[in-house]
């Protein structure tokens, strides 16, 4: 098992490795100027070229890569453009806002889209099955931007129930309805997925034989579930980890000072050392969210282990 | 549950003192160290808040435009041989928040952090804000405790405007932070009317009032001021509906109706914003012939224009408003009328049968760019009855501004023949001299497409030297006039600034400026 371990973390270096490669050359291919969003309106060739000179970027491409690399060695992601505040300090706060969101969303996704998904496999009547399908579908093809402000529509300016927007304290009445709009999409997903694995496990003839034996419903449900774990926690690894490069829509409607909100802002502004740091840091927590994900499938579903 | 979850909002003890919560359009806090960033709107709510400059802008009147007064500097004259040296007699008596004193050395410190690189406390962020308003600097220095010398490169009477701009920042709380800009934006200490009393990034700044200010008309008659960043239109206006925020910025004209209904007060007022095509005279743009310059200007429907924005701009007849003291007596008066716009069309050698192909760039948004994309799909409709093919080239906002500093000559500009970037006329500089004077192609100035014209170059010339404001205005009237007879560029609306209020926020001036004083609002 450490073996397996270690040789799936060194898959990981040349995957990060190229993640700063793509990230950097992303950022900095895009069209625009990096210093435009902090120039002045009529900022004379030599205030351009001493703010270009200020801010490294008037060196060679490779050579602002490497440099670039060997500060992001030694954890250094640079200070941002705009703000002039270590981009560390600006990514930490946002990762911590929107792994909030995202523990809440996808805690809602999981007991709504498992409890949706085995309803829809485990009955053997269509119109259960069809009726938890197309609240399945229709949940992964709501647009978030929309549901989020007919949700604020409803709840917050019709019923006055909940805030509309930001995060408060942070405190529950403003979570709930960021969650709700972020989760609807992994919900379907994850409905459809364990629909489907325990619609086909349920077919096996393992299960047949535990009918057999003389075991109750709720007993081969609870054998089936284990069945159906890796695949659900597969999907739910890739949600998570989507989810915690936060949506920029979602964070955006909802004003929730997150990691989207924080790209969205980047991106409008050319603040490249945020874009080049944010994109980085969710490129590797999405790469180790998953190496955690395959490693605890593993101590679940000893196959893959054998795999 | 909805009782339970009321508790839990900001909104419950917000109350106990008087708060005033404004949705900004903003998606961060500009920067709070002294000069602060996000163009207009960062200056509004943080510059000139936290700050003061020697000068600052007049903003307790809504009948005229927004004008100078004294500041931290009680007087200020210029020397009438070289018309360089400015001498500031300052004002006694006044304190930073953090309770240090206010002199001449302050002044001489704070320049420091703007012009000398090698000074310890320089800041680049600071400096790359403040460099269109110190450019003209050569120096400055301390004549005695309470009056300072500021000595520019040339002659320049519009410098009073500029130094408006240049925001005061405490040296003691500099060096009480161990000379680290960042924990001073934490802990900003300046002389204006707000401190700062929290601050978290891309989310809010809660401001307090600051009860010692030196001008007693203009401390704040709220306690506090919640500062919030809402980028998105939608959600401000679903916030002030919701009575999460007292105040929003910019609603989107669509919702005014409904926000009327709710018992929204919606104030507008015009101020010095333009929304107009800056045309190119580069070597092959048909906007050399004068025909066709005022033909365009004359096919554009600004009346339907106004109604399709729901009241929230009014129509322009030149780059300032017609009420501006620098709108002069232009002879041809812009105005909507087809067929003689068809007339130029026809003399010029164009006709809807056989069109003028023009290309524009635009935004998809931006600062004072309204509602970009519908207004230039309607304006392409009004000049395609008159002659004219237009064809957009949509770019990100900030990509059309580095367009625009590149000047129409750029090679990224080739073929590009206007340019839809709303401009400001809050000083002549940037509203007249910088943009009618040929000499003041990008980047000396904001004349994009190279307008160039004898007698606007001698008249921003003279305006440029004329130190007596109302000879300078006067100027200002004729240099105006001429553009509009030559029909510089393509002028469409000037924006009203629209802004929703709850019911009970009173107090509220909307001056004619870009910025706001929001020291007389309170909650009722």
């Amino acid at each position: 098992m450490f073996r397996y371990f270690l040789r799936r973390l060194a898959y990981t270096l040349p995957i990060a490795l190229g993640v700063t490669l793509v990230c950097f050359a992303l950022v900095h291919l895009a069209p625009g100027d990096p210093i435009s969003a902090v120039l002045p309106e009529n900022a004379s060739a030599s205030v351009v070229q001493e703010i270009k000179a200020a801010y490294g970027f008037d060196k060679p491409l490779p050579l602002q890569y490497l440099i670039w690399l060997g500060h992001i060695t030694q954890g250094d992601l640079g200070t941002s453009i705009k703000t002039g505040r270590p981009v560390a300090a600006e990514i930490g706060p946002a990762i911590a806002n929107s792994m909030l969101l995202a523990a809440a969303s996808i805690f809602l996704a999981f007991v709504g889209g498992c409890a949706l998904g085995a309803v829809a496999g485990y009955t053997r009547r269509h119109g259960v099955d069809r009726a938890v399908t197309a609240v399945a579908v229709t949940g992964v093809s709501l647009p978030h931007y929309w549901l989020g402000m007919v949700l604020i529509v409803f709840f917050s300016v019709e019923l006055r129930w909940l805030p509309a927007t930001g995060m408060g304290g942070p405190d529950l009445a403003h979570l709930i309805l960021p969650a709700v709009t972020l989760a609807v999409i992994p919900m379907g997903i994850i409905a459809r997925s364990v629909r489907a694995s325990v619609s086909e496990i349920r077919r096996q003839e393992f299960v047949q034989t535990l009918y057999a034996k003389g075991l109750r419903g709720p007993q081969v449900l609870l054998h089936v579930a284990k069945n159906v774990a890796p695949t659900v926690m597969a999907v739910m690894g890739l949600q998570f980890a989507q989810m915690l490069g936060g949506s920029i829509l979602v964070e955006t409607v909802f004003s929730w000072p997150g990691t989207g909100f924080l790209l969205n802002t980047a991106i409008f502004t050319r603040d490249l050392p945020i874009l080049q740091g944010t994109i980085l840091v969710l490129a590797m927590l999405f790469v180790f969210t998953n190496l955690l994900v395959d490693v605890l499938q593993m101590l679940v579903d000893p196959r893959v282990k054998r795999a | 549950m909805a009782a339970a979850l009321a508790l839990a909002l900001p909104t419950a003890d917000a109350r106990a003192e008087s708060v005033l919560r404004v949705a900004t359009t903003l998606s961060d806090v500009p920067l709070t160290t002294g000069q602060a960033s996000q163009g207009g709107e960062g200056m509004r709510f943080i510059g000139f808040t936290l700050y003061d400059g020697l000068i600052n802008w007049d903003l307790s009147r809504s009948d005229v435009a927004a004008k100078l007064r004294p500041a931290l500097a009680e007087s200020w004259s210029v020397d009438e041989a070289t018309h360089t040296k400015w001498t500031f007699k300052l004002r006694p008596n006044v304190k930073f928040h953090d309770g240090s004193a206010f002199t001449a050395d302050a002044i001489v410190w704070n320049l420091d952090k703007l012009l000398k690189r090698d000074a310890p406390q320089f800041d680049q962020a600071q400096a790359t804000q403040a460099s269109q308003y110190v450019l003209n600097i050569a120096s400055y220095r301390v004549i005695d405790p309470m009056t300072v010398e500021i000595t520019t490169k040339s002659a320049d009477a519009v410098f009073p405007y500029l130094i408006a701009d240049v925001g005061i920042s405490s040296p003691a709380r500099y060096k009480e932070v161990g000379g680290d800009w960042n924990k001073f934006a934490m802990t900003p200490s300046g002389t204006g009317p707000w401190k700062l009393d929290k601050l978290v990034p891309r989310e809010r700044a809660e401001l307090v009032r600051n009860s010692n200010y030196w001008d007693p008309k203009r401390v704040p008659k709220a306690d506090r001021m919640v500062l919030l960043m809402m980028p998105d239109p939608n959600t401000r206006v679903a916030a002030l509906l919701s009575k999460q925020v007292d105040w929003i910025e910019a609603p989107p004209p669509d919702t005014l109706p409904r926000l009327k209904e709710a018992g929204m007060q919606i104030v507008t007022n015009i101020y010095p914003h333009n929304w107009p095509y800056q045309l190119s005279y580069s070597e092959g743009s048909p906007f050399r012939d004068i025909r066709i310059r005022k033909a365009a200007n004359l096919a554009i429907d600004r009346k339907g224009l106004v109604e399709f924005l729901g009241g929230t701009a009014i129509p322009s007849e030149g780059m300032v408003d017609p009420k501006h003291p620098w709108f002069g007596k232009p002879t041809f008066k812009i105005r909507y009328d087809p067929d003689e716009a068809r007339k130029l069309m026809k003399e010029a050698g164009y006709s809807p049968e056989h069109p003028l192909h023009v290309k524009f760039a635009i935004s998809t948004s931006g600062s004072g760019q309204m509602q970009p994309l519908p207004m230039n799909e309607f304006i392409q409709e009004n000049l395609k009855a008159v002659g004219f093919d237009v064809e957009l080239e949509v770019l990100e906002w900030e990509a059309l501004r580095a367009r625009r500093r590149a000047g129409s000559d750029a090679p990224e500009n080739k073929g590009v023949y206007g340019i839809n970037n709303s401009f400001g006329y809050w000083d002549p500089d940037i509203g007249l001299i910088g943009t009618a004077w040929s000499k003041m192609k990008p980047p000396a100035g904001y004349n994009w497409g190279g307008f160039s014209d004898r007698e606007a170059d001698e008249l921003a010339a003279q305006a440029k030297v004329e130190f007596d404001p109302a000879k300078q205005d006067a100027i200002l009237a004729r240099l105006h006039a001429r553009i509009v007879d030559q029909a510089m560029w393509i002028w469409v609306v000037h924006d009203l600034n629209p802004r929703a209020l709850a019911p009970n926020v009173k107090g509220f001036v909307q001056a004619q400026s870009w910025f706001q004083d929001l020291t007389p609002v309170y909650l009722q």
